[in-house]
């Protein structure tokens, strides 16, 4: 038996593939999820994947958290449901107010293309457990909206509470980026706190900047960190079958 | 036909990266007056017939739930325009 996770497009998804294939690598059967259906097929675990649902218009993500698909996920995830959101999937979590914050344009106005260094803070998540608490990764970067904000309240409160799953951090090839964002080290875009990735109370719904989904196989990436994301789920949900 | 503007802007305690770089390149065009720009998003909701409370009301609620993010932005008015 293997887990069946669900990927789900959205007009403007762009990455639905690549995670569709991250969750085969991973040993899992990924699900082709359409934007406009509710019907999760039985799916154990659902991935939003990166793009640019709806052109981005409005604001990244605000239109795709109306999708119909998008109410079933939530009362799933309000269920335990394992549930990552990947750059635009991350935006759309949290305009459907699944995870805190919300996310705009980068500080510098660049839009980001790199491998990025993260460390891991919170290896208990349905998305984490299977790195480290502190291990650092390495998954690429590519966006246009990725400055994570909230309140300082908010900040405070995800602080306190371990859910800050991963933040950005410097490494040898930060040379550029520290170019055009001078006051903060691996900061790639200004987010709050370096935070590069969150998680809900409950650690089931995880949603991050960054890309592990093409980080999954050697030679393609940088690397394989990107696997244990979609392996940690699988196993999470095989756990509790 | 009337039409009701939704005026939405960022937070001011948010930094507006777009804003920002708009302030940057007025004086490289020779406009020097001014120490700061922020840019925000203005909407027109046509509407059918009359403005009631009701058709306000519904403006408002779009405008708080949809049109705008209270994490990053503030809506600033929400007022009808007559058309000629």
């Amino acid at each position: 038996m293997t887990a069946r996770v669900g990927v789900v497009t959205f007009p403007g998804s762009l990455d639905d593939r690549d995670a569709a294939r991250a969750i085969r690598l991973a040993g899992g059967e990924p699900v082709r999820l359409w934007h406009a259906d509710s019907d999760l097929a039985g799916v154990d675990a659902v991935v939003l994947p990166g793009g640019f649902s709806y052109g981005d218009y409005l604001r990244a993500g605000a239109i795709s958290r109306f999708a119909p698909m998008m109410a079933s996920i939530t009362d799933a995830a309000n269920g335990g449901m394992p549930v990552l959101g990947i750059c635009n999937g991350f935006q759309i979590l949290c305009e459907s107010h699944l995870l805190a914050g919300a996310m705009v344009k980068n500080e510098h106005l660049h839009f980001v293309c790199k491998d990025q260094t993260l460390r891991v803070e919170n290896a208990d998540t349905a998305w984490t457990h299977q790195f480290g608490a502190g291990e650092e990764i390495v998954v690429p970067l590519k966006n246009q909206d990725g400055q994570f904000i909230a309140d300082e309240r908010t900040l405070d409160e995800l602080e306190g509470e371990g859910r800050v799953v991963f933040r950005y951090v410097a490494d040898s090839s930060d040379g550029g980026t520290r170019g055009r964002n001078p006051r903060a080290g691996g900061n790639p875009n200004g987010s709050r706190r370096d935070i590069a990735g969150i998680t809900n109370a409950r650690g089931n719904v995880v949603g991050l900047m960054p890309h592990p989904e093409h980080a999954t196989e050697q030679g393609f990436g940088p690397g394989t960190d990107g696997l244990r994301f979609f392996s940690s789920a699988i196993a999470a949900t095989l756990a509790t079958a | 036909m009337a039409t009701v503007i939704v005026e939405v802007m960022p937070k001011p305690e948010i930094l507006d990266p777009q804003g920002k770089a708009v302030a940057g390149a007025l004086p490289r065009l020779g406009f020097t007056s001014f120490a700061s720009v922020r840019q925000g998003k203005r909407f027109e909701l046509e509407v059918e017939g009359e403005v009631t409370e009701e058709v306000l009301e519904q403006a408002r609620t779009a405008a708080a739930e949809v049109l705008s993010n209270p994490v990053i932005e503030d809506v600033v008015s929400v007022h009808v325009q007559e058309s000629a």
